[in-house]
């Protein structure tokens, strides 16, 4: 008995260190086996509360690269959008096996505005393209609630954007419901308010009603929201509405936007051209 | 008293430090510092050494609660424990058995040594069980390096930092 004690007293140090290594060994050994690790794992109560006050913390780190992954998914459902949405015209006109090449013929990329201005009459914006894309002038720029400009010039990656803001540009839009389609202008007064003109008689409008981007340009596809009616009048002596429409984008507040591109362009362009002579 | 206390808010302070930012460096994609092992390097001297084994092993298996690692650290804290007489024997030579020293106050070379040696056998077992396996022998080897030598500057500073000032 006495040499037992004896000799646990002369290796104590050595006992402690061999019998808590055993323990961690077999925690380790718990851990990599069994999925479900009772005793030491980050699910109990304590460890839960400060990992996830962790997790606040650390998340605004990756802010950014979140917002990049979220962009892209959102321009793979735009894109995936816009070639789909002619399938049920498609389904109930004549069908050509060889034809698809004219659907999908939207392409979407993501940009960032750079620079911005609503409070001028002739407003644009800069916007840098964040994937590589073949710039040209013309190219429609939408933001995730509407539509935001056109591609007026361009260096490189970046894009001079004449806004919807912006006297000068008139774009091709029609009434969601009825597919009246009008002009869309600025007045220059209010930025969140535009006016659709030169939509007939025939239309019937209503407060509230929503307008679209119209079919008759290459710039937009059709169908992008644009905003919705909130008072209109009828000039008795040309006999067309002016509508003024509130715009779904905050022209104020626009930070990721996308651009379109329609792909067969240029042959439909030169196309035009023929019919013109 | 007030030495205990002190120690113990070391305690809780490397633990928070190592899981909300030293954690989230991951240099290179995996090159990550760990330097709780300071709270084991500044044990005082004249501490037990099986009580020192035992706050090591809690102070392992903290950071194993959180990295959901079994007794990972844990190891490798005990090991760190286990060898602390032996690295200071090492570092600072005959004073550490008349228990004299004062870490800061041998000079850079022996404050290294230590470092090193407490930093290298704190990683080889820690990388070692996280693997778990010898199929890895080359990827344990190279993350003790490279973490390692991050860790080792890290842990200096901070030594630097937590430098006690001379009145």
């Amino acid at each position: 008995m006495q040499q037992i004690i004896s000799f646990i007293l002369k290796f104590k140090t050595a006992l402690v260190f061999w019998g808590l290594f055993a323990i961690a060994i077999a925690l380790t050994i718990n851990a990599n086996t069994h999925h479900q690790n009772k005793w030491v794992s980050s699910t109990n109560l304590l460890s839960r509360s400060i990992l996830s006050v962790k997790a606040d913390v650390v998340d605004y780190f990756y802010l950014k690269e979140e917002n990049a992954k979220l962009l892209d998914e959102n321009k793979e459902l735009r894109e995936f959008y816009l070639s789909h949405q002619n399938d049920s015209q498609k389904n109930d006109s004549l069908y050509f096996e060889n034809n698809t090449g004219l659907d999908s013929t939207y392409q979407v990329f993501n940009a960032k505005v750079i620079s911005n201005s609503y409070w001028k009459i002739n407003n644009f914006l800069m916007v840098e393209a964040l994937e590589k894309i073949d710039l040209t002038t013309d190219l429609g720029i939408i933001s995730p609630q509407g539509i935001v400009g056109i591609v007026e010039d361009y260096n490189a990656q970046y894009a001079r954007v004449i806004s919807v803001l912006n006297p000068n540009i008139s774009i091709n839009a029609q009434l969601a419901n009825t597919k009246h389609f009008g002009s869309l202008v600025w007045d220059g007064k209010d930025p969140s308010i535009t006016n659709l003109i030169d939509v007939p008689r025939s239309a019937s409008v209503a407060i509230g009603d929503h307008v679209e981007t119209g079919g008759n340009s290459l710039i937009f596809p059709e169908g992008i929201p644009i905003g919705n009616v909130i008072s209109f009048d009828l000039d008795e002596n040309r006999g067309y509405y002016n509508i003024q429409v509130k715009l779904f984008t905050d022209m104020t507040n626009v930070r990721n936007v996308y651009i379109i591109q329609m792909k067969d362009k240029e042959v439909i362009e030169k196309l035009m051209e023929g019919t013109d002579e | 008293m007030n030495k205990s206390i002190n120690n113990s808010i070391r305690f809780v302070l490397f633990v928070l430090l190592q899981l909300f930012i030293l954690d989230n460096i991951m240099f290179l994609g995996y090159i990550n510092p760990y330097i709780y092992i300071i709270f084991i390097l500044l044990l005082p001297i004249s501490m037990n050494s099986i009580q020192i084994m035992l706050f090591s092993f809690l102070l392992g298996l903290s950071i194993d609660v959180f990295h959901n690692s079994g007794g990972v650290h844990a190891a490798a804290c005990l090991a760190v424990a286990y060898f602390r007489p032996f690295a200071l024997r090492n570092a600072f030579g005959i004073n550490f058995d008349f228990k004299t020293i004062k870490f800061y106050d041998e000079g850079f070379k022996p404050l290294l040594i230590y470092v090193s040696i407490m930093v290298g056998i704190h990683h080889l077992v820690m990388f070692s069980l996280e693997a778990f396996s010898l199929k890895y022998v080359y990827r344990i080897l190279s993350y003790t390096l490279y973490s390692g030598i991050f860790s080792i500057l890290l842990i200096l500073i901070v030594l630097y930092l937590l430098k006690p000032t001379k009145k």
